[in-house]
């Protein structure tokens, strides 16, 4: 297959004679278009939805929210995703809701009803995400089911309401599975086609794996929730694009007793349940990257191999000793996640090569598990520090400790001097206060806007303090008093 | 019987729209053919001396139709407000990163913003002044620094039984508007334009178009249906865009449209004032000021914009609610090479509260005493009524107001079972306050304190009405279609209202200063009522009764025996050749003032609230929440409830964003580094309080003829949220009792918190 330079997305006239075709209200819409051409535009410019906005066009201010609905059987599995950062051949073999979707009958969705009934929209651009977002609630679109509206709507900003207004409509309408049989029909009629200007979209890891040979440094994108910024605000020209959000056989969780092996295409609110029984803490972990629309596109597959420094996700798997297994061809090799990381900007990973999957073992009865992330805002935000501990105790002495952190080094790293501090010593407060001391010299962070090396380093060994408090019975987290207040 | 508009809980007139995804922003126009698509080249780098621009690789580009610098503007190189400072395009120097060198007019938004990049700016670095500090040192100021003052602060600090000082640093804040920059302008005939602006301001847009294009007023329309939020930030600031976009139609013949992209936009535009505030305060034993000396200094950054009298109204604002019998308020007003700050609801207002919101904190600290009786006991009284500015408080509601909250938020319990989990926990502390808040209400440059109005009464009885005032979500066109509804006791669905446009209203101010309903209302009222009495004078003739005595009823028009649909009025007298259209206009009255002696009365009268908070800090992160907050505010006689408790609720969590998790972080060049959603966070959902009470006072009625004697609600609540960052204050203290106030500066962020909380236990 040859590669081209992308052409921007037109919209043609009979449908499946394009080389995307997604399912819209009922039609079949079929569009030419190029690797990184955005769904943000074509709904707007091109097919002239104008419901939903540009906000910040990368994907953190969610006014671009629409739902993406995948068959699955006889129903469609809906989730919400930011538009701006998504790339139409992401839609190939969809269906696609937007907030014209929901009134296209006539009437208003009763979310919509509440939503004007409570007086949830001011000045009404970030209003068509909100509802989007509840809409998706409202028929158990992925990650929202049994949680908190507030976190349904992280990933939605609004600068004028307050949000109380919107909780209240969110809370209103209650939740129940839609009547997608003409869209699951729908769906069926739809030809995907696997390739375009540009770019691939090979449906098993055998063909990834034959495309990576064939165009080595071809760019992989999952979910588009880091490299869609590299388009809409770097103005990148990325090269051949190989699109891995469909290929099925790396789309897969297994759980067995000893731990975890995720594909690199499962998207963050997927694992989140089975990270979850892995230890609470994880589950914590993944509720607060992005909001749910960035959870329901980025991966954590994509997450390790950008090596972004503050990789939320690497910190805590290197904490509990994750194993990342990658291809090229029909070669795979394995190392310890934290040995994949190189410096700032680099990995192992060779220009042929791909992430297959990462392991991450089951912690050992009685290890104490603690993430945390601090940032400056809780939900929604980057970290400035992001520490993980995996501590077991034996008899009352350290039997073995890792330790990890995110944002403290150019690349998330283990804090080797921490861990030599604790292992083996006598579980104490004491043994802890060494051990906070020895983390300063583990590192050397740097001052940016997310924080000072000062605030860096101090939070960091207080993170080891907290968990030594917290072990001791205190209370330590400012979130567990928000439930609980009177 | 009559149902009145005014006073109920009118949904918003968009709102319909807006959940529909059906209500028209700019950029959602269908595009005209030809329309061109703009992106400014801007400075990458700070203060330098501008020496040449290389756009050949920028013409190159297949695509691009045209490149303009301030070499090609026809009249006068200026976007700025007042002063004459602020070019459309950098000339000879570059003031601050991220200003406009030239603009790019291709096919489409990402040509046009992929060719700006590939500009060769020749520059000379020059040294870069960017905080307050390095300018105070340098004494860079756009303007002299100002002192109000009132009795003998000196004095009276000399002879207080008790004396501290202190400083506060206060960060700035991001509009964030949720719908960025934009602006639309196609060409009409004889060199006219119409220009869709996303704009606070389209009079000003008007003007500035016309001084940059040297063509009169009178060949520039703007029009404005509605903004995607604006706080301030598109009261200035959307200059810039509908310019360029006006410049580009008329050199081209073709429709241009900008729109910014989000981090272009925060680089680009001004921002809320960063200050830093000092303080030498005089008290008795009991907390009540005797003296005090406040010093105010803000960075205005690159040019002048409305930074003098955004700084006057920071020292309007450093009394707040309180009697300060001798006292002296100087404020500097620093020039840097950072991107020119502006207009952010509050206004400055926000910036001089925090002020003396933080010395009553200082007083109760440093006497023992609990906060609020240190509030309670320096608010003013009658004989303790004159503000530092010499205007008189008549209408003081703040005691009451207090007191009300104070106990239906039960301060004194709920203060104790603070101190006792205090006592229980050691990680986590938290952290009570009650803070007020007292808000003159009129712009503070007298003139513009006018507005005008145009109803238009058709023969089928339905209304259109239109008014300098814009839409930018805060419900100004519902509420004052009500006060036009009730005039004519229609329903308020039979006022169709329509964009902003300045060739209905002209010559109009700002929607700003919380003066929307205020001013616009009452133009609205008056053209309304010129209409309705002319009707009634009709009526009277036609029906054989006093005109005075014709009633309009929910039911129709009642005149002598008839009840006459309005509809049908409308019809009669329109075969009865009466005009059924009237301008309105009104100017607000009382208020003048001396700039020169700082003195006078600048406000019509002040919006008065109250905000209890109650929050947890982290002490070994510095994380923190906002766990409960109860409001009481006076909006006088409320125009409509539900929107004004939206604008308290709206407006104090944006205030608690500029006072917790909101921060602007710039490099020693001036460069902002958080200058998108991933680095900038406003609050989200979960950041609301898990519980918030809000109630607008019920005993609240303006004392002054405003419309229906209500009050302006636009910016006052935005200062309740001063309760957090003094709750957040006392957490921190708790950390250490007896060793002092924190040095907690705004924003509260996690890292200043744990920082406060380290100093603090620290010290000796």
């Amino acid at each position: 297959m040859a590669i081209r330079p992308t052409v921007a997305a037109e919209t043609v006239t009979n449908p499946g004679g394009g080389n995307v075709s997604f399912l819209l209200d009922g039609e079949i819409v079929s569009v030419t278009a190029g690797a990184t051409d955005s769904v943000l535009d074509l709904l707007r410019y091109k097919l002239r939805r104008t419901g939903t906005k540009e906000g910040c066009a990368e994907g953190d201010c969610g006014a671009c929210t629409v739902l993406l609905g995948d068959p699955d059987g006889e129903a469609v599995n809906w989730r919400a995703v930011n538009a701006c950062i998504l790339f139409v051949p992401m839609l190939d073999g969809k269906a696609l809701k937007t907030v014209e979707s929901l009134s296209a009958g006539g009437d208003l969705h009763p979310v919509q009803r509440e939503m004007i009934d409570r007086h949830g929209s001011q000045c009404g651009f970030c209003t068509p995400g909100f509802v989007m977002s509840l809409y998706g609630r409202s028929v158990g679109a992925a990650g929202t089911t049994g949680e908190p509206v507030a976190d349904v709507i992280a990933g939605n900003l609004c600068r004028c309401t307050g949000y109380g207004p919107i909780l209240e409509a969110g809370e209103a309408v209650p939740a129940g599975p839609g009547d997608d049989a003409g869209i699951v029909a729908g769906l069926r009629t739809i030809a995907r086609s696997n390739a375009g200007p540009g770019w691939f979209a090979p449906e098993t890891s055998d063909e990834l794996a034959e495309l990576m040979l064939a165009n080595p440094g071809a760019r992989i994108v999952a979910g588009a929730t880091d490299v869609g910024l590299w388009v809409t605000k770097q103005h990148r020209d990325l090269g051949a694009v190989i699109f891995i959000g469909d290929i099925a056989d790396l789309r897969t969780i297994e759980e067995t007793p000893d731990g975890l092996r995720i594909g690199a295409g499962v998207r963050y609110n997927e694992t989140r349940a089975a990270l979850a029984r892995l230890d609470p803490q994880l589950g914590e972990l993944v509720r607060r990257i992005g909001g749910v629309q960035v959870r329901n596109s980025g991966t954590i597959g994509g997450n390790i191999a950008n090596g972004s420094p503050i990789g939320d996700m690497p910190p805590a798997l290197i904490a509990l000793g994750a194993v990342l297994t990658l291809r090229r061809g029909d070669e795979r090799r394995s190392m310890a996640l934290e040995d994949f990381f190189l410096s700032y900007g680099k990995q192992d990973r060779a220009a042929d090569e791909f992430v297959e999957s990462v392991f991450v073992p089951r912690p050992a009865t009685g290890t104490i598990v603690r993430v945390t992330k601090l940032t400056k805002r809780f939900d929604s935000d980057i970290s400035a520090v992001c520490g993980a501990f995996a501590i077991s105790i034996d008899r009352g002495v350290v039997s073995a400790a890792r330790v990890a952190f995110g944002g403290m080094a150019g690349i998330p790293a283990r804090a080797a001097r921490c861990e030599a501090a604790l292992f083996g010593q006598e579980w104490s407060g004491a043994t802890v206060e060494h051990a906070a001391l020895a983390l300063a010299e583990d590192f050397r962070p740097l001052d940016d806007a997310r924080g000072s090396a000062a605030y860096r380093s101090l939070a960091a060994g207080n993170l080891l303090r907290r968990l030594w408090a917290e072990q001791s019975g205190e209370k330590v987290s400012v979130l567990d008093l928000v439930s609980d207040h009177d | 019987m009559t149902e009145r508009s005014v006073g109920a809980s009118r949904r918003h007139d968009s709102a319909e729209a807006h959940v529909a995804g059906r209500a028209v922003y700019i950029d959602d126009i269908a595009e005209p053919p030809g329309l061109l698509h703009l992106a400014f080249g801007l400075a990458a780098d700070g203060h330098a001396r501008l020496l040449g621009i290389d756009l050949d690789a920028v013409r190159a580009v297949p695509g691009v139709v045209g490149v303009y610098t301030a070499a090609d503007i026809p009249g006068v190189n200026d976007v700025s407000p007042v002063k004459g400072d602020d070019r459309l395009f950098a000339d000879g120097e570059i003031l601050y990163p991220g200003q406009p060198l030239f603009v790019v007019a291709a096919t489409s938004v990402e040509i046009a913003r992929r060719a700006a990049r590939k500009a060769v700016v020749d520059v000379e670095p020059l040294p870069a002044l960017t905080t307050i500090a390095q300018a105070k040192a340098a004494g860079s100021v756009i303007e002299e620094a100002q002192r109000m003052a009132r009795g003998d602060a000196a004095a009276a600090l000399d002879a207080a039984p008790h004396r501290i000082s202190g400083t506060l640093e206060m960060g700035g804040q991001e509009h964030f508007y949720l719908e960025g920059q934009v602006a639309l302008a196609v060409p009409g005939e004889d060199g006219q334009v119409h220009v869709l602006s996303s704009t606070q301001h389209p009079s000003e847009i008007q003007h500035l178009i016309a001084k940059v294009l040297g063509c009169s007023h009178a060949d520039v329309t703007v029009e404005v249906r509605r903004m995607g939020g604006a706080f301030g930030g598109k009261e200035t600031q959307a200059a810039a865009f509908a310019v360029a976009a006006a410049l580009v139609a008329a050199k081209t013949g073709r429709p241009a449209k900008i729109r910014a992209d989000r981090d272009d936009d925060m680089a680009m535009t001004g921002k809320r004032h960063e200050f830093s505030a000092g303080y030498d305060v005089g008290f008795t034993p009991d907390g009540r000021i005797a003296g005090i000396r406040i010093e105010l200094a803000s960075r205005c950054g690159a040019t002048w914009d409305l930074s003098s009298a955004i700084n006057d109204r920071a020292m309007f604002h450093a009394d707040n609610c309180y009697w300060l019998p001798a006292v002296e308020i100087v404020s500097h007003r620093l020039k840097t090479h950072t991107v020119s700050n502006t207009a952010f609801r509050g206004f400055g207002g926000p910036q001089g509260m925090l002020a003396i919101e933080r010395v009553m904190d200082a007083i109760a600290v440093h006497l023992g005493l609990d906060p609020l009786s240190v509030r309670q006991v320096n608010l003013y009284a009658p004989g303790r009524d004159v503000t530092p500015y010499h205007m008189t408080v008549t209408d003081n509601v703040a005691p009451e107001i207090i007191a009300e909250l104070a106990e239906q938020a039960e301060y004194a319990r709920r203060q104790a079972a603070v101190a006792e989990f205090n006592a229980r926990n050691t990680v986590l502390k938290k952290g009570l306050a009650l803070t007020p808040v007292k808000f003159g209400i009129s712009f503070t440059t007298t003139h513009l304190n006018q507005a005008g109005a145009l109803v238009l009464v058709y023969a089928d009885g339905s209304i259109q009405i239109n008014h300098g005032g814009t839409e930018m979500g805060q419900g100004l066109m519902i509420k004052v279609a009500q006060v036009v509804a009730d005039v004519f006791a229609v329903p308020v669905d039979r006022v169709r209202v329509t964009s902003t446009r300045t060739d209905k209203v002209p010559n109009t101010s700002a929607t700003a200063a919380s003066s929307g309903a205020d001013l616009n209302g009452m133009a609205a009222f008056r053209a309304a009522d010129t209409v309705r009495a002319r009707l009634a004078d009709f009526l009277g003739d036609r029906f054989g009764c006093q005109a005075g005595d014709v009633r309009f009823t929910a039911d129709g028009v009642v005149a002598g025996d008839e009840l006459v649909p309005f509809e049908t009025v409308c019809r009669m007298a329109h075969l009865a050749r009466v005009s059924l259209s009237s301008t309105g206009f009104y100017a607000t009255p009382h208020i003048h003032y001396d700039r020169a002696t700082h003195s006078g009365r600048p406000f019509l009268y002040f919006a008065y609230g109250a905000a209890l908070s109650e929050v947890v800090i982290d002490t070994l992160t510095g994380e923190h929440r906002v766990l409960a907050v109860d409001i009481l505010h006076d909006v006088g006689r409320s125009l409509n409830p539900a929107i004004d408790l939206g604008q308290i609720e709206g407006a104090f969590v944006q205030g608690m964003g500029w006072l917790t998790t909101e921060e602007l972080v710039y490099d020693d060049r001036g460069r902002l580094l958080t200058h998108a959603p991933s680095t900038y966070k406003i609050p989200t959902a979960g950041d609301r309080p898990a519980r918030m009470d809000i109630r607008l006072w019920a005993a609240g009625l303006n004392v002054e003829a405003t419309i229906h004697r209500s009050k302006a609600v636009g910016e006052p609540p935005f200062m309740l949220a001063i309760s957090v960052f003094s709750a957040l204050t006392a957490a921190v203290a708790a950390t250490a009792p007896g060793k002092g106030l924190p040095a907690l500066d705004a924003p509260a962020t996690p890292e200043r918190i744990l920082m406060a909380v380290g100093e603090l236990r620290a010290r000796g």
